[in-house]
C-alpha cells in the first residue's frame, strides 16, 4: 500500500493529552513527538499510565484533555476505519479463539482494506503471505494458534499487525511473560520492522534491560506524567532510574553494544526496589 | 477460512456447500415421508413439484407435513445462527438463547400477553418475544457487568441461570392460577413444532430474514470482536455499533424462534460447537454453516421426535434436549 518511508519526520504526536477510565485520570497532560521509522519505547512503574497513553494513542480510549494527531488530524477525530489503514495496534495480552489458525489470524489484518463487497483480493493474500514471511510463522500458518508456544503465539499476532499494512504500529507490552531470550527475538523482529522497512513503532515494554538495548527513544513516565524521554544514552541514567522506579542500580555500558546496561544495587546495606 | 484464503482447488470451494444443501434436502424430504402413514420421498417431490390436490397424500403433505417442515428448518437455522453470534462475541463458548436467558425472557413475555391478556394476534407474537428478549438479555447482561470482574462467561451463564430460574417460576405459577389457557400454552412452553399456526410464520419471518441478513453482514467483524475489543478496534471496526447490530440479530432470530415454536434449548448451543469442529472459527463460513447445520439438525430431531414412541409424539424441544445433552458433552470431550 502506500507507505511512504518518511524516516526521521514524526507523524504521530501528542498534544497536551489526559486521559483515563471513567471518572479517572491517568495520563496527565503528556506530550510526544513519535519519531518516524524508529523504535519508541515507553518504560515505567504498573500503573503509571503507560498503557493508557498507548491505548489513547490507538484510540481504544478517549482523551479528556489535548489531542493525539496522526498526519496532522486528531486520530479521535478520523473514521476509524481510515485510521487503521495507517496505524496498528497490537493489544496487551491477546487471545485467539480456540481452534483459529495462524493464516485465518493474519488474515483479520487485512480487516480495514477490505469491504462487503470486497471481502477478499490477491492483495490481500500477498499481504498476508509477506507478513507471515516477516514474522517468520510461515511455516506454522495451517496450525491453530493456540498449539504454539508464547513466542511463536505473540509473532503471529506482530504478522497480523504487519498484515494491516500500516506505517505506525503501537504494540502494548509484547513480551510479557516471555523468556528472555524469546523477549530478544522478538525486539529484533520489531527492530528490523522499524529500521529495514521505515515503520514507526510505538511499544510499551516491562523488561528495563531489554528496552535500553532496542530504544532509538526511550520514555520514562511515572504517575501519569512524561518524566524523562530522549535516546537511550542521556536517558537512561541511574538518576533516572531512581527517580521514576525508585530503584537503585548502576547504569554500565554493554562491553559489546556500548548501549547502557542497569545493574541493580544488591549489596548489603541497600534494599531492592526501596520505596 | 482454509477455503477463504487462498483457495487451493478451486472447484472444491463450492463442494463443500453443495453437500451441505443436498442433505438438508434429503432431511427436508425425509421428514415430510415420515408420519402418522409414511409416504414414499417419490410421491413427497411429486407433491411439492406437481401437486394435485384430488390425490389425499398430496393434501397431506402440503397442508400438514410441509409447514412443519419449513418450521423446523426456520427455527432449527435461526436458533443454531443466535448461537453462533452469542459464542462469538461474548467470547463465551456457553453462549446461548437458552442459557443466557432469552428464550425464557421471550416465552415469558408470550406467556404473559396471550395467557393474561388474552391476546393471541400472531402479528404480535414476535414483537412480545424479541422485547421479552432483549429485556431478558439486558437483565442477563448488567447482572454479570455488575458482579466482581464484570461480565465473564462464567458470570454471565450465571447471571442466564438465575433470570432462567426466576422466570421459569413466574412460567409455571401463571401456568398454575390459569390451568384453562394453558392448556394450549403447555405443549408450546417445551417447545413444539406440532399444530402451530401458519400465520404466525408469516409474522415471524421478516424478523427472521432481518436477523439472517445482519448476522451475515456482520459475520466477517465478529470473527475478529471473537479476538478482543482493543483488537477489533484497532482493525477500524466500530465496536458499539457491532454490538448493537449482533444484539439486534440474536433478538430478532431468538424471537422469530420462539413465536413460531416456543422454547427450544441446546440448539443454539450444539449447532455452532459442531459446525466449528469443520468450519473453523471465521464467523464468515460458521454463520452460513450454522443457519444449514442448525436447520438439518432440528429437522432430524422432529422425525426422532415422531418416530421415537410412535404413534406418541414427544414434544420436539425435549427430544432437543435429550439429543442435544449427550452430543454437547461428547463435544466437550473431544474439543472444547
Amino acid at each position: 500500500m502506500s507507505r511512504s518511508a518518511t524516516t526521521g519526520s514524526c507523524r504521530l504526536s501528542v498534544e497536551q493529552v489526559s486521559s483515563g477510565y471513567g471518572g479517572t485520570t491517568i495520563v496527565q497532560d503528556v506530550s510526544l513527538d513519535v519519531p518516524g521509522g524508529a523504535l519508541t519505547i515507553l518504560v515505567g512503574p504498573n500503573g503509571c499510565g503507560k498503557s493508557t497513553l498507548l491505548k489513547t494513542m490507538a484510540r481504544v480510549l478517549p482523551t479528556s484533555r489535548g489531542r493525539i494527531l496522526l498526519d496532522g488530524r486528531p486520530v479521535h477525530e478520523t473514521p476509524t476505519r481510515e485510521v487503521a489503514r495507517r496505524l496498528a495496534l497490537l493489544p496487551q495480552g491477546p487471545v485467539a479463539p480456540e481452534g483459529l489458525r495462524v493464516r485465518e489470524l493474519v488474515a483479520q489484518g487485512r480487516y480495514p482494506h477490505q469491504s462487503l463487497m470486497r471481502q477478499w483480493s490477491r492483495e490481500d493474500a500477498r499481504a498476508v503471505e509477506q507478513a507471515m514471511e516477516a514474522a517468520d510463522v510461515a511455516q506454522f500458518a495451517d496450525r491453530p494458534v493456540s498449539d504454539l508456544s508464547g513466542g511463536q503465539r505473540q509473532r503471529c499476532w506482530i504478522a497480523m499487525v504487519l498484515a494491516q499494512e500500516t506505517d505506525i504500529i503501537l504494540l502494548d507490552e509484547p513480551t510479557t511473560f516471555l523468556d528472555l531470550k524469546v523477549q530478544v527475538e522478538l525486539l529484533q523482529l520489531l527492530r528490523r520492522i522499524a529500521h529495514e522497512e521505515g515503520r514507526t513503532l510505538v511499544i510499551v515494554l516491562h523488561e528495563l534491560n531489554v528496552a535500553a538495548a532496542f530504544a532509538d527513544l526511550l520514555v520514562m513516565m511515572k504517575g501519569g506524567r512524561l518524566v524523562a524521554q530522549g535516546p537511550v544514552g542521556t536517558a537512561f541514567t541511574s538518576e533516572a532510574l531512581r527517580q521514576v522506579f525508585g530503584l537503585e542500580a548502576n547504569v554500565v555500558p554493554d562491553p559489546v553494544s556500548g548501549r547502557p546496561v542497569c545493574v541493580p544495587v544488591v549489596s548489603a546495606g541497600f534494599a531492592l526496589a526501596a520505596q | 477460512m482454509t477455503t477463504g484464503v487462498l483457495p487451493r482447488h478451486r472447484s472444491l470451494v463450492w463442494a463443500g456447500p453443495a453437500a451441505g444443501i443436498a442433505l438438508l434436502l434429503l432431511a427436508f424430504g425425509w421428514h415430510i415421508s415420515v408420519g402418522a402413514k409414511t409416504i414414499p420421498l417419490p410421491t413427497v417431490a411429486e407433491a411439492l413439484v406437481a401437486y394435485d390436490s384430488s390425490v389425499f397424500d398430496h393434501v397431506v403433505i402440503v397442508d400438514l407435513r410441509l409447514p412443519r417442515a419449513v418450521f423446523a428448518v426456520l427455527v432449527g437455522a435461526a436458533l443454531s445462527v443466535a448461537g453462533a453470534l452469542m459464542q462469538g462475541v461474548t467470547r463465551n463458548p456457553l453462549a446461548e438463547p437458552g442459557l443466557l436467558g432469552l428464550l425464557i425472557g421471550a416465552s415469558f413475555a408470550v406467556v404473559i400477553v396471550v395467557g393474561v391478556f388474552d391476546l393471541a394476534s400472531p402479528a404480535l407474537m414476535p414483537l412480545v418475544a424479541a422485547l421479552g428478549a432483549l429485556v431478558a438479555a439486558v437483565a442477563v447482561w448488567g447482572i454479570a457487568t455488575a458482579a466482581p470482574g464484570g461480565a465473564t462467561p462464567l458470570t454471565l451463564v450465571l447471571a442466564g441461570a438465575a433470570v432462567t430460574a426466576f422466570l421459569g417460576a413466574l412460567v409455571t405459577v401463571a401456568n398454575l392460577l390459569d390451568e384453562q389457557t394453558f392448556e394450549e400454552l403447555r405443549v408450546w412452553l417445551t417447545g413444539s413444532l406440532a399444530g402451530r399456526r401458519i400465520e404466525v410464520m408469516w409474522w415471524a419471518l421478516p424478523w427472521l430474514a432481518s436477523g439472517l441478513a445482519v448476522a451475515l453482514a456482520t459475520a466477517r467483524q465478529v470473527t475478529a470482536l471473537a479476538m478482543g475489543e482493543e483488537t477489533a478496534v484497532g482493525l477500524g471496526m466500530n465496536v458499539g455499533r457491532l454490538k448493537a447490530l449482533v444484539l439486534f440479530a440474536v433478538i430478532a432470530l431468538t424471537a422469530s424462534a420462539v413465536a413460531i415454536a416456543g422454547p427450544m434449548g441446546f440448539v443454539g448451543l450444539v449447532v455452532p460447537h459442531a459446525v466449528r469442529l469443520f468450519v473453523g472459527q471465521d464467523y464468515r463460513l460458521v454463520v452460513p454453516w450454522s443457519a444449514i447445520a442448525g436447520a438439518g439438525y432440528l429437522l432430524l430431531v422432529d422425525i426422532a421426535a415422531r418416530m421415537a414412541l410412535a404413534p406418541v409424539e414427544i414434544s420436539t424441544g425435549l427430544v432437543t434436549a435429550l439429543l442435544g445433552a449427550p452430543i454437547f458433552v461428547w463435544l466437550v470431550r473431544a474439543r472444547l
